[in-house]
């Protein structure tokens, strides 16, 4: 029988619906729940629990106490040994996590965590450098760029059952603990950090790989996918786009700037903030839509006030990287305009009960995840406003080539969806090509 | 320990693989494996830059006085036609030229020189030398197309003899032998599915063609070029055309599938003949790029997996000479149905009077897709190929090519560091697409690097279209042509190119270093503003002259 240790970082993925690109700090985790965030980690370390206890019940489980493990085990029904208890359960933090790493790391041979990019420095900085200890990641956190997670947390579940069924499991390999760059970030790059490597247990398509650097995409390239988007949208459309390099440069090509991070929504220029009438038959003015109880600002040509930005509310326009210069729209593209960024999932809800929503998303590069890392704001919910043919996900041949034909990834937290949505997705890869692409979950 | 410039390779720093050096007397036998290769730099002018003002190649005669006494007079040309200015030409003597191309020549390498498996899908393979005896012979060579046909009878007949051959090879209805290549033969293809779709009135509903990623990137290229819409499948796990893709791709909009068979990874498709019937079963029409077809010759034909299209490089598969990029020649072979929209002119021959005629009169015809009848060359070439190996000998073509793969593939998977992605343990057809992904891991060491240093040891290498699907690849592609004793030459090589990216990375890694010193600088090749394909442009763009416009 094996000894299995479980961390759970409580307030891990506390931003991701709430649009706030993550979670550490109490300052964000306050803001995150003033939103109305809720917490995600126990949950989805439970889902991974009962994965786990379906296949085999051959472990022993060691954990910390309350939300930190205890929690989720009891939940999935699982008999758990409390080895360490945090000194403030209700508000645990980084410190935390690496005491309970530290007090089970000597009598497990697998520890599993719970959380995202900032937990996984956490367990490194726990286990050292030199770690030896089997490591897996169920993933919780908001964005995951580090390749220590299962892909989504019934696959943690699967490979734990693996690792514990012995002989002919999973062989370890060293995976990257990653973290975004914010230093970078500020000047308008979006890049990860390398901070070390931990032991993974790895099974592929169930543990996910690192998110790969941009490829640098041309802008000729990028120009292509936006005018076929550009020639999916209806007029009446909003369009709502995902965080990433690849979205920033399809809307630099419509004549947006918006953020590297967050879900951004465009409208169409000079189509009245595109609101038709026919969508707006309970918005209060023209198009002051009523939003979370908040109106829709009217953007002035300009600075635009975002909505719900994390950030002061005449937040300065993102800075434009080096060679992204203003590509003007390509002829006979329609113009768009940012009307709000880093919204938050009832933010999109709101939007959705008065505009027809196009959403496009662009995959982690490299890791391939459409949904459930780094834009959990794009929740079940908003998913399930969505018509048919209105998710559409952008990505250039390069970015596609790079997967090196692992598939498309999903992890919305809702599996009915997620299997619901998998099969083939069409990628946008230019102006009038398209790639069918495998989804899965 | 790096060496950057090893011009003495016999000396005392000699690589140890590059075996024992050979005494005086040494027998052929004692030659080592690897060869102790040095490419000639010859630092070459542009021919622009050499010559001198009034310097001539070549002195051309006075019209012969018994000429002019015919015509009545003086001759000359028609006042309309004369140039005003003369032409911009180098002005050099005929020895000058031939040392020129002769050093330009020794520093490259090409498939007269060296083993060149390395440029897999291109089907490197000898184009017979007596060949060239039948289109240098002034019977071919002073024809001009625009000759009455009364009078191009021979040639005529070549032509379609050699449809015929192809008809044959491929089992389709008629061949068009006027494409000038492989793309322009898709291109005719794509065009004829046009055609046949506007003459049914769903010209603007069946607006959408599928190919897959393993599929030469003209396929998609010419589609968009037509004006279709491209949807790109990509493999399933498996490395084969994935058939559920297919079958959620297809549709009321599906004009056609453009795919290749094997695909560039030389993994064959058993199912292609369910991918044809899913896409006839939606309305579409199925074209298949043979490019690839060296290994399959006399084993299975299109028309028997249900194509309705296909087309040949002739320059691949049956000999003729890439010529460095064209002109090649491509052959487009389609049902009868296809048949009217076939390019113009047709070559027919009439039984009755015993007589081969060009019929232009085919008014549901795609046009020209280059002037006249072809690249007649390379046709008569290609002609020739085939009539010299006859119908069992084009199976034994396919048969040595695949054996020879096969081959490489076995000694090339040895090798420390390379895998074959996909199918795993099944053979492949005339080509295999490698991945070096185990070795960049361990050492850092890219596939172009291996190919730079490659170049080091005689040898040509290529990795595979952008982007890469297969990590780190290589693209290796025997055929029939080339000895044991040649593909024993390239594994080795590879072999001590891994062993070098194990042991001393950073000899791999800075190569080349017995090659014409230069290494290709992309951004010259990707930047509008700064490539130069002729000499006028590099004067502006290069030179900065001001004059040059």
């Amino acid at each position: 029988m094996i000894r299995l240790g479980l961390v759970v970082n409580p307030v891990a993925g506390l931003g991701g619906r709430v649009g706030l690109g993550g979670s550490d700090g109490t300052r964000t985790q306050r803001r995150a729940l003033e939103r109305g965030a809720v917490p995600c980690a126990v949950d989805r370390s439970t889902a991974a629990l009962a994965e786990l206890a379906r296949r085999t019940r051959d472990v022993e489980l060691l954990t910390a106490s309350g939300a930190m493990g205890e929690a989720s085990a009891r939940a999935a029904g699982l008999p758990a040994r409390v080895v360490h208890r945090p000194r403030r359960p209700g508000a645990t933090g980084p410190r935390d996590t690496v005491e309970a790493v530290r007090a089970l790391a000597d009598d497990v041979d697998l520890l599993l965590f719970a959380g995202g990019d900032g937990t996984a420095r956490d367990v490194l900085e726990a286990l050292g450098e030199e770690a030896r200890l089997p490591v897996l990641g169920i993933p919780t956190g908001v964005k995951m760029h580090s390749a220590v997670f299962a892909v989504n947390p019934r696959a943690a579940g699967e490979i734990a059952a693996g690792w514990a069924s012995g002989s002919g499991g999973p062989r370890l390999r060293p995976a990257e603990v990653m973290d975004r760059d914010e230093a970078e970030l500020r000047r308008g790059r979006l890049t990860s950090r390398l901070y070390g490597w931990l032991p993974v247990p790895y099974v592929p398509v169930r543990v996910q790989q690192r998110k790969a650097g941009s490829t640098g995409a041309s802008p000729e390239a990028l120009g292509g996918i936006a005018a076929e988007l550009a020639s999916r949208a209806g007029a009446e459309d909003l369009l709502i786009l995902g965080p990433g390099t690849t979205t920033r440069a399809v809307a630099a090509a419509l004549g947006a700037e918006i953020p590297l991070t967050g879900v951004t929504a465009l409208v169409r220029a000079g189509g009245g903030n595109g609101c038709g009438a026919s969508h707006c038959g309970d918005c209060p003015s023209a198009c002051g839509c009523a939003v979370a109880d908040r109106a829709v600002p009217r953007a002035p040509d300009g600075a635009l006030p975002p909505l719900g930005s994390p950030r002061a509310a005449l937040a300065p326009p993102p800075p434009r990287p080096p060679g992204a210069a203003a590509h003007p729209p390509p002829p006979g593209l329609p113009p768009y305009r940012t009307l709000a960024t880093h919204l938050t999932s009832a933010h999109l809800r709101a939007l959705a009960r008065h505009h027809p929503l196009l959403l496009a998303l662009s995959p982690v590069g490299g890791q391939g995840f459409l949904l459930g890392r780094g834009n959990q704001q794009i929740s079940p919910e908003v998913l399930r406003t969505l018509a048919p043919g209105k998710l559409l996900v952008l990505a250039t041949e390069a970015k596609l080539a790079a997967l090196h034909g692992r598939p498309l990834l999903i992890d919305t937290g809702d599996d009915a969806l997620d299997a619901e949505l998998s099969g083939y997705a069409t990628v946008l890869t230019g102006r009038g090509r398209t790639a069918l692409y495998r989804l899965s979950h | 320990m790096s060496a950057p410039f090893d011009t003495h390779p016999a000396g005392p720093t000699a690589h140890p693989a590059a075996g024992p050096v050979a005494p005086e007397d040494a027998r052929i036998a004692d030659k080592p494996a690897l060869r102790r290769f040095h490419q000639a730099s010859w630092d070459e002018k542009l021919i622009f830059e050499l010559g001198s003002p009034g310097e001539r190649g070549v002195l051309v005669p006075d019209v012969d006085p018994e000429i002019t006494e015919a015509l009545g007079g003086a001759v000359e040309v028609p006042a309309a036609l004369r140039r005003t200015t003369a032409p911009a030409l180098p002005e050099i003597g005929q020895q000058q030229v031939l040392r020129h191309y002769l050093r330009l020549s020794q520093e490259t390498l090409g498939a007269d020189l060296n083993v060149d498996v390395g440029q897999g899908t291109c089907t490197m393979k000898y184009s017979p030398k007596v060949n060239d005896r039948f289109v240098t012979d002034e019977r071919i060579a002073g024809l001009h197309p625009l000759q009455d046909e009364s009078t191009v009878q021979g040639v005529l007949e070549i032509l379609h003899r050699l449809e015929g051959l192809l008809k044959e090879v491929s089992g389709m209805d008629r061949v068009s032998l006027q494409p000038g290549a492989g793309s322009a033969a898709i291109y005719a293809n794509v065009a004829m599915i046009r055609a046949y779709f506007a003459d049914r009135g769903e010209a603007r509903t069946r607006d959408e063609i599928i190919t897959t990623v393993f599929s030469h990137p003209s396929n998609a290229a010419c589609a968009k070029t037509a004006g279709f819409k491209v949807i790109t499948l990509h493999p399933d796990a498996d490395g084969y055309p994935d058939i559920e893709a297919l079958r959620a791709a297809v549709g009321p909009r599906t004009a056609a599938l453009l795919i290749t068979n094997p695909e560039d990874t030389g993994i064959y498709n058993p199912r292609i003949a369910e991918f044809v019937d899913i896409v006839h079963a939606a309305g579409g029409l199925a074209a298949y790029d043979q490019a690839n077809a060296n290994g399959i010759l006399g084993i299975t034909r299109a028309r028997d997996a249900g194509f309705d299209l296909c087309h040949f490089n002739l320059h691949k598969t049956f000999s003729t000479p890439h010529a460095c990029g064209g002109p090649a020649a491509g052959a487009c072979g389609v049902t009868e149905a296809l048949a009217p929209y076939l390019p113009r002119p047709t070559v027919e021959y009439d039984a009755d009077r015993g007589r081969h005629r060009l019929d232009g009169d085919r008014p549901h015809s795609v046009g020209k897709i280059r002037p006249h009848h072809g690249v007649v060359p390379n046709l008569v070439r290609a002609y020739a190929w085939i009539m010299s190996l006859g119908a069992d000998g084009l199976r034994e073509v396919a048969e040595t090519a695949v054996l020879n793969n096969n081959y490489l593939l076995h000694k090339v998977k040895q090798i420390r560091g390379v895998s074959v992605p996909y199918a795993t343990g099944r053979p492949r057809v005339e080509q295999v697409r490698y991945s070096w992904e185990q070795l960049n891991a361990d050492t850092g060491v890219h596939s172009e690097q291996i190919g730079l240093r490659a170049a080091d040891f005689g040898a040509h290498y290529w990795t595979s279209h952008h982007p890469y699907l297969v990590p780190e690849p290589m693209t290796l592609e025997p055929t029939e042509s080339y000895s044991r004793a040649d593909l024993d030459e390239y594994a080795a090589i590879l072999a001590e190119v891994a062993r070098e990216a194990y042991e001393d990375p950073e000899t791999v890694r800075t190569a080349p270093h017995r090659s014409t010193v230069h290494r290709v600088r992309p951004e010259a090749l990707d930047d509008p503003a700064r490539w130069s394909p002729s000499w006028r442009t590099y004067r502006r763009k290069v030179l900065g002259a001001a004059d040059a416009t």
